[in-house]
């Protein structure tokens, strides 16, 4: 056992202990914080693949931006003012579709023969940054147009009326 | 070495109790934080297969930065969406938004 592995597995329990928090927290609030463990533990596991700018980015947006959005909206909701009832009527269900999709998934992994390239290699900021301005360059210009409508919308959406 | 399979092992997981949050929530908000596990377990799996199976190791991290663009404009449309609900309607429970249920 290498370092990369020990984090890996470390980093890897991480997630999924914030992931099965998430999936039966009895409270609101505990559930976004076992969300923010789960994605800054997904944050370790792309640095453990050597992407660190993802890492990063997973830091900046999910742990930062989309989790202060989520408190957000739990304060403005008053969800944590609500009594227990969280799980809804179809919850047996539930467990039975994503113990399925686990199963085939997991089934699927093992019986498929990947393709291999060798081992790990770094992939510099420079080389993300030149791609993406050249050969991905109209999809990034299509989701900068993207993150401008959900923002403006997202604002219409939120505003209070003038008459309420 | 990591094998390749124990990421795929775990980016199911997380899909998988991202879904069954989803399904099984009733309280806005948590079901959009099980979207957001579910596409973190779809970009961690894009991230793998990149390392692992592209020589240049670029086009899966591409991907993944479009993922996270295009789940970042989600939550934001969809948080939203939930403080209206919960405006018009006083509650954020996604059962009780069933004014157009046949």
């Amino acid at each position: 056992m290498n370092t990369f592995q020990v984090a890996f597995y470390v980093l890897a329990l991480m997630a999924l202990a914030g992931a099965a928090g998430l999936a039966w927290a009895r409270s609101v609030v505990h559930g976004a914080l076992f969300l923010i463990l789960a994605l800054l533990a997904v944050a370790g596991l792309f640095l453990v693949l050597l992407a660190d700018f993802l890492a990063l980015v997973q830091v900046l947006l999910y742990g930062g931006a989309v989790a202060i959005l989520i408190l957000f909206a739990m304060m403005l909701t008053r969800a944590r003012e609500e009594p227990a009832a969280l799980d809804n009527a179809q919850k047996p269900w539930a467990m039975l579709v994503c113990l399925l999709v686990f199963l085939g998934t997991v089934a699927v992994a093992y019986a498929t023969p990947w393709p291999r390239s060798g081992s790990f290699s770094h992939v510099g900021f420079e080389a993300i940054g030149v791609s993406l301005f050249t050969q991905w360059a109209i999809p990034f210009e299509i989701a900068s147009l993207v993150l401008l409508v959900a923002m403006v919308g997202a604002i219409i959406i939120a505003r209070a009326e003038e008459q309420e | 070495m990591i094998p390749l399979e124990h990421f795929l092992v775990v980016s199911g997981a997380l899909f998988s109790l991202g879904l069954y949050t989803v399904l099984a929530r009733r309280n806005g908000v948590l079901v959009l934080m099980g979207v957001e596990l579910m596409l973190n377990g779809v970009t961690l799996n894009l991230v793998a297969f990149s390392v692992f199976s592209d020589p240049q190791r670029l086009v899966g991290q591409i991907f993944a930065i479009f993922v996270i663009t295009v789940a970042a404009a989600e939550v934001a449309l969809a948080l939203a969406i939930i403080l209206r609900l919960y405006r018009n309607r006083q509650t954020a429970n996604v059962d009780q938004a069933d004014l157009m249920r046949w």
